[in-house]
């Protein structure tokens, strides 16, 4: 065990675990953040994605211990009030069908969205592959970043 | 509007009751007019399910509506709910849903599956909705000393017009609490539904989209432990021996010990029965990951029990069966008159191989069992037979166990077996502590309760005139065939025979969306392309020909489709498709299937990009009667589509020694982002009839519209699923 001083949406989180410890279960057991997702813990499908310092990583392929002095945004953290463009864009769409693979789904997007505010349909694919919807909405999600992208 | 009976047994199942501070709360407890059997449910899981409503009308006007069926993304949360608020009249602005947990003194039957909880739904919803609403009016009516004929609402308030009073529900919810609950109540006609068949948002979207937490994956509760289970790595496997000592000491473990869930003497429910893995070891400790560790580092010594079965074995075993003759399920004229006597016979055989659920979200459940009750909570389809076995277990009553059901990340039929609920149960109960259930995506696609593996032989006989004069389907799969022996083309050719085998298995198989559909619709609309081909007609037309036959002059006394409203999808979507029109490097595919009771016909376009075949577009019509909530029943229609091209295209589940050799992502391939298709276009038939099945019937035809249009585009023909191993260019 070994204690880690954590920046989680701006705020400071002491936590002290394993540091193998996936980052995923360290936010969703000990931080109590369970926006983030688990589905497959071996980097394949894209539930857990989170932003550390901006860009979309799979916690559950990151030790907390690689992540302790960078800073960690989560689903709960994209935005105060739940009004991000792409979480506007996802309530517009209609998109979810169960929900659960979707706050990986938006992370990734906004990840891609941050470093090509454009994407094509080429992008948008290349970009979100790693990212299963096992209820099939792909076509939605690519609707509502297109939406987001232009707003 | 329509005058329709309260069908309800008035004493024990509907109660009004005025609550703290005012306000009116009804429940409802339908008794449908006819309920089907456990054994009936098992078979036919397409007819199941009575249902049942709850709303609260607040003082102040808004209304609570319970919603009675588990969510499991078929979007009922939001839908069932519109449909009592269309016959209350209430803006739809002032509704607050909530999920209901398990009641059945106030709901009856609370399950999802089977694409039917609208279908079943329909008339208890709406006569709750109407029935509360008769009851507001009569309530101003006594106050205003006015007939109840004279009074009109409009979006929860209540006018008179001679006398110029109104009044909101709010503020006369408490007085029709006490009114007697009508004899007869009024449904609208519905050309005049102001909610149902407009487009209403997921209700839960913004929570989903902030990520709160919704799931049972989610559930904290205080001082919860988390348990983990270890399952035989193969089919045929139990535990010989378990050496915890060392797990128990590593860091964060509180215990290790076996459990049963299906001890002897013990009552299990339908929901039970397919499960094979029923000694389990658990491992409970404080953090997921904690447990997870120990998990790996558990010494657990598995020994036979009965034979480990591999894939090849299963082919093997189909391709002998398909190749017997077995007691015919139906047999029209002659058949093997007609296909001695044929000029050319048409034979073509179709397999698919075993698959997984996978829902996104991994079996869990959270259970607190003390000494005098429990409480269970969790994502389930079946909540009312979990509970049954749950008391059964812990020789608890069943009013001592309460289930509450969360939001469900995915079902597609693997939640409507509760094992992991009860394993739950008997942890908690063995830790003394509140313990979360959590299967590792390993644990979940090694479980069990896979969809079938199938294989199919079609033949069809043609005369010298190249017309149709037989057909034949011999059917094959693990725990029973594929072949619907009643559903088209049964009833379309003078000579006709289907057969079925069946092939036991220690290998635990049960409903996967559109069971048995899933895999038939697919090969009987690839064949029936080949017909056509043969025949040399355009496939629709070939399709259209056999309604028409099916219409005009049925073979046969009990077909189980409309051909009129099967023909109807199949037109519509060759005219939206502009079907028949040459468009240059589009090669397009068509399909048509029915069940679930609903019709859906598809139009599929491929293009080939850098070589390699990719879905343009998709084209659905579907008859689904009236459509309650067209912009969710459209992403319904999207994700059957993209899940069938998925797993016809990429998916299956294979064995070696009774072990699953895919269990995680990395091996198992579900479609993804850039492999599905760019467009989809749905149309609905505007047809008034009640509602029918959304979650199901787009799955099954889309296989055939793919295969058709891959066909096409390269050449050849598909037979075995998933194609990507049958056709290194698809790869
Ligand atoms: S849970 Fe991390 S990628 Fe699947
Ligand atoms: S919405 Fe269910 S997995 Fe994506």
């Amino acid at each position: 065990m070994a204690i880690f001083n954590l920046k989680i949406n701006g705020e400071n989180h002491q936590v002290d675990v394993d540091p193998e410890s996936p980052t995923l279960w360290v936010l969703r057991d000990h931080v109590k953040l369970v926006g983030t997702k688990y589905g497959c813990g071996i980097g394949q499908c894209g539930a857990c994605t989170i932003h550390i310092d901006g860009q979309a990583m799979r916690s559950c392929s990151l030790p907390i211990s690689a992540v302790a002095d960078k800073s960690i945004t989560t689903i709960e953290g994209l935005s105060k009030k739940g009004d991000h463009p792409l979480q506007k864009a996802w309530i517009e769409h209609d998109v979810p069908q169960c929900g659960y693979c979707q706050a990986g789904q938006i992370m990734n997007a906004a990840s891609l969205l941050n470093n090509n505010p454009n994407p094509s349909d080429a992008d948008i694919d290349a970009a979100m592959n790693g990212n299963i919807c096992r209820c099939g909405t792909y076509v939605r999600i690519k609707a509502a970043i297109k939406t987001a992208a232009n707003s | 509007m329509s005058l329709i009976k309260t069908t309800y047994n008035r004493r024990s199942f509907l109660k009004a009751s005025a609550v703290a501070g005012g306000g009116m709360v009804l429940g409802f407890s339908w008794l449908a007019s006819c309920t089907p059997t456990q054994e009936e449910i098992m078979a036919m899981p397409e007819e199941w399910f009575d249902i049942n409503a709850f709303l609260k009308i607040g003082d102040n006007g808004v209304v609570t509506i319970m919603s009675p069926n588990p969510e499991i993304g078929q979007n009922v949360k939001t839908s069932m709910p519109m449909i009592i608020a269309e016959e209350l009249d209430v803006s739809w602005d002032n509704v607050i849903v909530e999920q209901a947990g398990l009641n059945t003194e106030n709901f009856r039957r609370q399950l999802a599956g089977g694409s039917q909880s609208i279908r079943q739904g329909w008339e208890s919803l709406r006569m709750a909705g109407a029935t509360a609403r008769r009851m507001l009016l009569e309530a101003a009516a006594k106050q205003w000393e006015v007939p109840v004929g004279e009074l009109t609402t409009n979006e929860g308030l209540i006018s008179h017009e001679k006398s110029g009073q109104t009044i909101g529900y709010g503020e006369i919810a408490s007085a029709a609490a006490e009114v007697t609950v009508p004899e007869e109540i009024e449904l609208k006609d519905p050309k005049d539904f102001k909610i149902i068949g407009t487009d209403r948002l997921n209700v839960d979207g913004p929570k989903i989209a902030k990520g709160e937490p919704l799931f049972g994956l989610d559930v904290q509760e205080e001082g919860m432990l988390i348990a983990m289970i270890e399952h035989p790595p193969a089919f045929g496997m139990k535990i010989k021996s378990v050496d915890a000592d060392a797990v128990k000491a590593m860091p964060g473990i509180k215990d290790v010990f076996t459990i049963n869930i299906a001890p002897e003497g013990i009552e299990q429910q339908w929901s039970d029965r397919n499960n094979v893995f029923n000694d389990l070891v658990a491992i409970v400790g404080n953090s997921t990951w904690e447990v997870m560790k120990a998990k790996k580092a558990l010494n657990v010594e598995w020994e036979a029990e009965s034979s480990l079965e591999s894939s090849d074995d299963h082919e093997a075993t189909l391709s002998d069966l398909v190749s017997q003759k077995a007691d015919p399920a139906r047999r029209d004229g002659n058949p093997e008159a007609a296909f001695r006597d044929a000029d050319e016979v048409i034979e073509r055989t179709y397999s698919a191989p075993f698959l997984a659920h996978n829902t996104m979200e991994p079996m869990n459940f959270y259970a607190n069992v003390t000494a005098d009750k429990a409480e269970l909570k969790g994502p389930i389809q079946t909540p009312e037979f979990l509970r049954k076995t749950a008391a059964a277990l812990l020789g608890m009553e069943e009013d001592k166990v309460s289930v509450m059901m969360t939001r469900m990340g995915g079902g597609f039929g693997r939640r409507l077996y509760g094992n992991f609920g009860l394993e739950a149960t008997l942890i908690s109960k063995q830790a003394g502590a509140p313990v979360k259930l959590v299967y590792t995506r390993e644990d979940d696609m090694s479980q069990g309760t896979y969809r079938p593996d199938y294989k199919v032989v079609y033949r069809a006989a043609l005369d010298a005139d190249k017309n149709l004069t037989a057909i034949h389907v011999r059917g094959a799969g693990t725990h029973g065939s594929p072949v619907f022996a009643n559903r088209f083309p049964a009833g379309t050719v003078d000579n006709y025979l289907a057969e079925n085998h069946r092939k036991e298995s220690n290998i635990s198989t049960g409903a996967w969306r559109a069971p048995r559909s899933n895999f038939i619709a697919g090969a009987e609309q690839s064949f029936l392309d080949e017909v056509a081909e043969a025949m040399g007609k355009d496939p629709i037309e070939l399709r259209l020909e056999l309604f028409d036959r099916a219409i005009k002059d049925p073979v046969g006394e009990r077909n189980d489709y409309d051909a009129e409203r099967y023909a109807g999808v199949l037109k519509l979507v060759k005219e939206k498709s502009g079907w028949g029109q040459d468009m240059a490097g589009v090669y397009r595919g068509v399909s048509a299937y029915y069940c679930h009771n609903s019709y859906v016909a598809q139009v599929l376009d491929v293009e080939m990009v850098d070589n390699k075949p990719k879905v343009k577009k998709v084209w659905c019509a579907v008859d689904c009667g009236i459509v309650v909530n067209p912009i969710a029943a459209k992403n319904q229609i999207e994700g059957g589509i993209v899940d069938g091209i998925g797993h016809a295209m990429y998916s299956g589940l294979t064995f070696k020694d009774g072990a699953p050799e895919q269990t995680n992502y990395d091996k198992y391939r579900l479609i993804r982002h850039s492999e599905a298709p760019a467009e989809i276009e749905v149309f609905f038939v505007d047809n008034g009839i009640d509602p029918t099945g959304l979650g199901e019937p787009s799955l099954p035809p889309i296989m055939a519209a793919l295969a058709n249009a891959m066909a096409k585009a390269t050449g050849e023909r598909l037979y075995t699923q998933p194609f990507v191993s049958s056709q290194a260019v698809l790869g």
